[in-house]
Parts: C-alpha cells; sequence; structure tokens
C-alpha cells in the first residue's frame, strides 16, 4: 500500500498541469518513502527523509515555484521533451536492470535495532572525511549565497 | 470479571490499560490483538486529552490574557464563562464555510484538515507516566523536529490556495520564520541530546531521574532558546507575524471562514499544547518530580508541568508587543543561532571531560550546573549588549529620526545607496 502510494504519487507529479499540484504530490511520494524506510526498520533514515525532503526541500522547491511565473497555467509542450524522455527512460531501464540481476539476500528476521547510534558512529570515525568536505561545501555555500544578497 | 477481581489504584491511568490487557491475554487474546488494543487506546487517550484540552484552553488563554490585560475575558457563558468555548464552536459550525471562487478548492479544502496531522503525531511519542508512552522512538526528539518542519507547508497549502495576496504574504512570512527558528531549535535540543547521550524522550526522562534532576538545571541556556524558538514557531504572539492582524489583516487564514477557520484557530492551541508538553518532557522531567511521583500519578504531574510551560506562553503573548519582520529575523540568526551554537560547544567539551575523565556523575554534575548557569546569563547579557543598538531610554528633547546616528533597518539599503 505505501508502495502504491508513493509510485501512485510519484506518477501525479508528472500528469498534474499545476506545479504547485506536482509539487505538493511530490511531497506525498517522500513521505511514503519514508513509510517504506519505517518498514525496513530504518527508523533514523525514515525520520531524516521526513526531516529533510519533506521539510527542507519542499520549502526549498516552493521558493522556486514562487518566482516561477506561470507556474499554475498550462505546462504542457516544452523543447527538452524528446531528451527528456530518453533520458528518464535511460535512468529507469538502468534501474530495472539492476534491481532484476542483483542477487537479493533476504536477511534473518530481525527486532528494531537502534540504527542511530551506529549511523552517528560510522559518520564521524570511518566517514568523517567525507562528513567534512560535505560540511565544507555547505559551508562555502553559505558564505556564497550571503555575499550575493548582499546590498553593500 | 478477571479485570474486577484484583484492586487498581483509579488514580494510575495505566493500571486500568494493563489490567484490560490481562483480562484480554486471560480470555485468549493473541499478542496482535492485544497491541492493536493497545494502541487503539492510546490513540484513543491522546485524542480525548487533545480535544477536551483544545476546548478548555480557549477559555483558559482568553480569560488569563483578559486578567493580564485588566479586563475580564469571556465570562457570560456558563459559571465563569466557562460554556464560551462550547458557545464559539457551534457559531462556527453553523458558520457557512465559504470557499472563494478564484481559489484552488481542492488544496484550499485539504489544507485545514492535513494540518491536524503533525500536530496530534506529535503527541505519540510523549511519555505520560512511567511506560505510558503510545510509542517509544528512540529517535523521538528527532521525530519532532521532523513534525515541525512540515507544517510549513500545510501554512503554505492555505495561503497558496486562498488565491489572497495577504494570505499568501502570510504563509511566506511563516516559511521565512520557521526556516529561521528551525537551526537554533535544533541546535538547542542537540545540546539536549549530547547531553543525555539518547534520542529516545522516555530515554531523556531516564536520564533525569538517575541524575536525580531535571536537565533545564544543566542546560539553561538551551531551555531559553528553545522556549523563545518554539514560541516563534507557533505563531503566537509576540512572534506572530504571520497573521498580524493590523499588518496583512490575518495572514494565511484569512479567507477561511466558518469551521475551516476553526480548525486553524484550534490546530494552534493544539501545537501549543505539544510545544509545552515536549518542553516539560526534555527540560522538565516528564513525569518525574524528585521522588513526588511515587505518591502522585505520573501522569497528573505531567500534565501539571504543561499547563506551567502554557502558561509561559500565555504570558508571553498577553504581555510582549509584536516584532517587526526583521526584528524577528535578526532574532533568530544574530542572537540565538550563536547562542545556540556557543551551547553545542559547551555541551561537546563537558560531555567530553566527563566520559573521558570518567569522574562520577556526582562530582561532576553540580559544577557543570553552575558553569552552564553562569556562562548563560553571561553570554545572554553580553552578547545582548554586543549586539543591541544603545538607545537613549530618556532623551532630553524630541528629535527628528534622521538625527540619530543609527539608520532604521529598512533604511540602511538606500542610505548606503545615497552615500555612496
Amino acid at each position: 500500500m505505501l508502495s502504491a502510494l508513493t509510485v501512485g504519487a510519484a506518477g501525479m507529479v508528472i500528469v498534474v498541469r499545476n506545479l504547485l499540484h506536482a509539487l505538493l504530490f511530490l511531497i506525498l511520494s517522500f513521505v511514503g518513502v519514508a513509510g517504506l524506510y519505517i518498514t525496513l526498520s530504518a527508523d533514523f533514515i525514515a525520520v531524516v527523509q521526513v526531516l529533510i525532503y519533506a521539510g527542507a526541500i519542499a520549502v526549498l522547491m516552493i521558493f522556486s515555484v514562487m518566482l516561477t511565473p506561470l507556474s499554475d497555467r498550462d505546462n504542457a509542450e516544452g523543447l527538452l521533451r524528446l531528451p527528456a524522455l530518453v533520458l528518464s527512460g535511460l535512468v529507469a531501464t538502468g534501474i530495472a536492470f539492476v534491481a532484476i540481476e542483483t542477487d537479493w539476500q533476504v536477511t534473518s528476521e530481525s527486532s528494531f535495532e537502534n540504527t542511530s547510534v551506529a549511523i552517528g558512529e560510522a559518520l564521524l570515525s570511518p566517514f568523517v572525511l567525507p562528513f567534512e568536505i560535505a560540511s565544507v561545501l555547505l559551508v562555502a555555500a553559505m558564505i556564497g549565497a550571503i555575499v550575493l544578497v548582499r546590498e553593500d | 470479571m478477571a479485570l474486577l477481581a484484583r484492586w487498581y489504584d483509579v488514580r494510575d491511568l495505566g493500571n486500568a490499560v494493563a489490567g484490560l490487557m490481562d483480562a484480554l491475554r486471560d480470555a485468549g487474546a493473541s499478542e496482535g490483538l492485544l497491541y492493536v488494543v493497545a494502541g487503539l487506546l492510546g490513540a484513543l487517550g491522546i485524542l480525548g486529552f487533545v480535544g477536551f484540552t483544545s476546548v478548555i484552553n480557549i477559555w483558559v488563554e482568553r480569560r488569563l490574557i483578559g486578567r493580564i490585560q485588566v479586563r475580564k475575558g469571556p465570562n457570560r457563558a456558563g459559571p465563569w464563562g466557562l460554556l464560551q468555548p462550547i458557545a464559539d464552536a457551534i457559531k462556527l459550525i453553523q458558520k457557512e464555510a465559504l470557499t472563494p471562487k478564484l481559489a484552488d478548492s481542492a488544496v484550499f479544502t485539504l489544507a485545514p484538515i492535513v494540518i491536524f496531522v503533525p500536530a496530534i503525531l506529535a503527541f505519540a511519542v510523549l511519555p505520560w507516566g512511567e511506560g505510558m508512552v503510545l510509542a517509544d522512538l528512540n529517535v523521538g526528539v528527532l521525530y519532532i523536529l521532523a513534525l515541525g518542519s512540515t507544517s510549513a507547508i500545510m501554512v503554505f497549502m492555505a495561503g497558496y490556495a486562498s488565491n489572497n495576496k495577504y494570505a499568501l504574504m502570510g504563509s511566506m512570512r511563516v516559511i521565512a520564520m520557521l526556516i529561521s527558528y528551525e537551526i537554533p531549535t535544533v541546535l538547542a535540543l542537540l545540546g539536549v541530546v549530547a547531553f543525555a547521550g539518547t534520542m529516545s524522550l522516555s530515554g531523556i526522562v531516564a536520564f533525569q531521574e538517575t541524575h536525580w534532576s531535571w536537565l533545564i538545571f544543566f542546560q539553561p541556556l538551551a531551555f531559553l532558546i528553545f522556549l523563545f524558538g518554539a514560541s516563534a514557531e507557533l505563531n503566537r504572539s509576540p512572534a506572530d507575524i504571520a497573521e498580524a492582524e493590523s499588518e496583512i489583516i490575518a495572514g494565511y487564514h484569512i479567507e477561511y471562514s466558518g469551521m475551516k477557520f476553526g480548525l486553524f484557530y484550534a490546530v494552534e492551541l493544539v501545537n501549543v499544547m505539544a510545544v509545552s508538553a515536549i518542553i516539560a518532557t526534555l527540560f522538565l522531567g516528564g513525569w518525574w518530580t524528585f521522588g513526588l511521583n511515587e505518591f502522585v500519578p505520573g501522569w497528573m504531574l505531567f500534565i501539571g508541568k504543561v499547563y506551567a510551560v502554557y502558561f509561559i506562553f500565555i504570558w508571553f503573548r498577553g504581555t510582549l508587543p509584536r516584532f517587526r519582520i526583521d526584528q524577528l529575523m535578526a532574532f533568530a540568526w544574530k542572537f540565538l543561532l550563536p547562542l545556540s551554537l556557543v551551547n553545542v560547544l559547551l555541551v561537546a567539551v563537558e560531555v567530553f571531560i566527563w566520559t573521558e575523565y570518567e569522574i562520577s556523575a556526582g562530582i561532576v554534575l553540580p559544577i557543570f550546573a553552575v558553569v552552564n548557569f553562569v556562562l548563560a546569563g553571561v553570554l545572554i547579557a553580553g552578547w545582548a549588549r554586543v549586539m543591541t543598538r544603545n538607545y537613549e531610554r530618556f532623551p532630553r528633547r524630541a528629535r527628528l529620526v534622521s538625527e540619530i546616528d543609527v539608520p532604521l533597518p529598512a533604511q540602511s539599503g538606500s542610505a548606503a545607496r545615497a552615500e555612496a
């Protein structure tokens, strides 16, 4: 049912003509993905999915929709229609190929473990360099944004 | 009947539920059925509490604000005006729920309904008493933050769908404010989580119980930051710029009438209760009250603390004037954010000292409490002195605005350009 919600909402994102409705369906789809994470007993990832995608990314998209002219009109034809179709088709076939070819291993039924501690330790001991690089990148982006919008 | 065979302390709701569970188990119910029944009971209890308090809080809040502002408040319907919320509700239900002609009617109808979802979901992870928690998530604090971050979208749905420029302005203000205030509140809670070493709300209460103290004594700065940040996120005075009546009429719910408006009104009250409950859990020990919970049921103490925090919010609302939007933004970014960063650094150092040198908690925690209190006072006073502009409290003569050497924030851009 969660998968149906996620995929259905994702489909509606493409079908719907109004950009803001598409955005709302996208948020619904994000929440559905968070539900899928919960069924996989990845509670930390699920909560972070809601926090970042349904909270932060959605707000970012709201701002971009508000800055888009004609966002609630008929957005049908576009020059990029054919390339977009080809690209998304390629990505879809790639993902489908990987999903079919991978030898999935079903683990035994495990209890609801505390994943957040493991993630925190992994982030700060083996993966500390990528973590730091990401934070430096974010700080650079923030300073850049501040410099761009300064008035004087 | 097994349920009535044993004597239970009726003050403790958990006993009644446990008795029902035992009776069901004796009757041969499976574990799955027990799980479903327990979940439904908890959900019903929470919904009952939320419904009852959001009705009664209308009266509590209006009476208290009336008392603060030296007027009477509602006092006609029923004894002491107690029936006023019911009269209000009947009036709201009777009124026609208009939809503007050019509004996006589906989103317009959906917004007041879905805005209730995160508000009520927040209650699910709260520990009401010892073992009285509906869903003891081990990422409870993050879960609450995630719910709080989604409410911007519902408000935006309402503001956009109304097809009204004031509604849109109000919702954009809400979003700007939520983004700004999310950062200091998250960092304040990060300090709490790092100090307690767990993200589970019942784990944080258990931490306060084992160390025989409330977290407000170790984290006064985080408490204040969270209190101010939360009161901004709640859209209440002094930070209710999203629905400022004198500026943008009513903000995002300007086009709503009847029960749709009533839902927005109710969700505000539910949100206040949720935030008060979170503060009571994180900083005031939840149901644990220095051994008093041996004699009084924990849920009663918890609700008492929730109302104590709620009183602070009403107090804010009754006494403080509304911020301007640039003041509100400056307060979040220039004042709360640096202080919360300093607080996180402080907690990191303290936890490092505590765990690395393996000092016993009895010695180290009082020292931390004193250090944190002193530093909180010094930081707040010092930073306020650095950040605020000097103003004359008692000017000797009346002066024009242009005579004051510090330009007003709204003028700074054009003034700077004129000089250049």
